[in-house]
This record gives structure tokens, sequence and C-alpha cells, in this order.
């Protein structure tokens, strides 16, 4: 291992530091999960305790993804869509049993995952799960970005490219 | 003026059409041959001893093994003398029925639900399309033949957006 690797793997942990400390969530509320999800940010949960208490009404501003609530199949390409808008790095919790994998519904109108129509980092199964749910969810999803290794996420993310 | 009048007027007006009368707890239900719903409905609208003005709601009912198989039925209001009356048509399957969405408007998105969920062709509707699933979706979910979780329920779901096309 060359001082060049070393670099870089210091480089990378300054950066996942970064990154874990300020995970903004994108404003996206489906369903009865949204409310545990709301009472996250309140002032007996604290969400701000973990760097996620903004929540971006824009994806472009947004690092994570909480589905909290059911995905139905009319909602489907609009839940893409607003992946697909988000900016790397972006990661994604599944919030809640329907999220997970469709929960009680069983049915033709509803998605059975939301893994089934983009990549989940955390999965919070619950019906609905309580908001400490979440905030272990996001202490989860802290962990698994401070241990990511250099090389497996472009460091920046630019339009044109350029990518670091 | 109550319901039965309007029994009684429509059994004079329209004897042929008029299949059968129920009254069940002072509600009446009077069964209409499809073919003559709209000349019915314009009746009982615009008949100044009735007065139905407000379609309350429109809903179909799938019997699978009768035959017809779908039932529709309206729900009607008189505001002016605070009536109510049920209208019932039969409907085969693979058969169409009229479009009453001209006479209430309120029947226009009614009608489409009942396409939607049960697949009934309303004639000269003017824009019958899904309402409530999205427009890909293959089948007719609301008919007993229908499994509740879709046919394709354990197969990976695709989703593809405009620009991916």
């Amino acid at each position: 291992m060359g001082v060049e690797n070393t670099a870089a793997a210091s480089l990378q942990e300054v950066i996942n530091w970064a990154r874990k400390n300020s995970v903004w969530p994108v404003t996206f509320g489906l369903a009865c999960c949204a409310l545990e999800m709301m009472v996250a940010s309140s002032s007996t949960y604290d969400i701000a305790r973990f760097g996620a208490e903004v929540f971006r009404p824009s994806p472009r501003q947004a690092d994570l993804m909480i589905v909290a609530g059911t995905v139905t199949r009319k909602m489907a390409p609009m839940l893409k869509r607003i992946y697909e808008q988000m900016p790397e790095p972006k990661w994604v919790i599944a919030y809640g049993a329907c999220a997970c994998s469709g929960g009680i519904f069983q049915t033709y109108n509803v998605v059975q995952g939301v893994d089934q129509i983009i990549p989940v980092d955390v999965y919070v199964p619950g019906c609905p799960p309580r908001p400490e749910g979440l905030l272990k969810g996001i202490i989860t999803l802290q962990e698994k970005i401070a241990a990511e290794p250099a090389g497996q996420r472009n460091l920046v993310s630019l339009p044109w490219g350029n990518n670091g | 003026m109550d319901s039965c009048m309007a029994a009684d007027l429509l059994k004079k007006t329209f004897p042929e059409a008029v299949r059968d009368i129920e009254e069940f707890r002072r509600e009446t239900s009077i069964t209409i041959d499809a073919g003559k719903i709209r000349e019915v409905m314009t009746f009982l609208k615009e008949n100044e001893k009735l007065g139905y003005d407000l379609l309350l709601d429109l809903a179909g009912v799938d019997f699978a093994d009768r035959s017809p198989r779908f039932m529709i039925a309206y729900l009607l209001h008189s505001t002016k003398f605070n009536n109510k009356l049920r209208i019932k048509t039969t409907v085969a399957e693979g058969a169409s029925l009229d479009t009453i969405s001209d006479i209430w408007l309120a029947a226009n998105w009614m009608e489409r639900e009942v396409y939607d969920l049960l697949g009934i062709i309303f004639n000269n509707h003017p824009n019958l399309r899904r309402i409530l699933l999205p427009e890909e979706f293959v089948g007719h979910p609301l008919r007993k033949d229908f499994p509740v979780k879709g046919p394709d329920f354990d197969q990976p779901l695709h989703v593809c957006l405009e620009e991916e096309r």
C-alpha cells in the first residue's frame, strides 16, 4: 500500500465523516408512516441531533430519501423520478412495513416493497415504526456511510461528467 | 310526492321499460331496461312532479354467476321534494350502456370509475379513460374473476419513466 493509497483512504474517511453528519432527506411522505417521520423532527425526538433535520422540498438538494408509507403502482413512476432527480451520493431508507415489503396490502395496486424500483440501504420495519425506529435507521445509515471504502462512489458529482 | 309516485309515473309513461319495482323499508328500487336508460333518466330529471335533479351515486356490481352479469345502480335525489330513488339496470358481459353524463355531469367520473374497475363500456361518454388505476393497467380488478393479488403479483415490477423510453 503506497502513500497515495493511504492518503486516498484518509481523504475518504474525512469525506464519509462529512457526508454522514449531514444527511438531508427529501420531503417524501406517502402514508401514515409519514406522520411518524414528521414527529421524528419534533423537539421530542429531535432528528437534528443526527444532522438530518433539513427536509428539502427539492430532490436536487437532498441526499436521503425516506420512503415513508405505502407505494402504490400509480405512485411508482413519480417515486422513481424523484429518486433519479437526487444528485449522487444518495441513500434510501424504506420506512415501515409497506415500503419494505408491501405490508398488509398484498393487492394488485401496491408495489410489494420499494426495493423493486430503487435500491434500498436501510429497512425499518414496523406498522408504523416509532420515531425512534427512524432515528435508529439513520444511525445505521451513518455507520454504513462511515464504512464506505474509497472508490465505491464518486467523490463529487458534476453535471458535465467530470467526476472526481 | 313520494317514490311510489315515481314508480307509478314511470309505469304509465314507459310500460315496456319498467322491469321490476321493489319496495323495502320505504325505499323504492326500479329496474329499468338498459336500452331505455337515457329516456327514463331524462324523464325523471325533467318531470315537474318528480324533479330528481341530483345524481348522488352511480355504482356497478358484478354478480359473476347471474345472467346478465353486471348491474348498474343509480341513486337519485330530488332537492325539490327531498326524496330519493334507486334506479337499477343490468348489463351483460361485453355489452355496453348509454352514458348519462350529459344529463348529470356528476356521472362523468362515476362512469369512468365503473369502466375502470368493472370494464363496462359507456356509449358516447366524452372521456372514457381509467380514473383510479394507471393507464397501462391490464384488467378490471373489481370483477369477481380478477385475482385480488393481481395476475403478476410475484413478478418483479418494471417501472419505466417516459424519458427512459
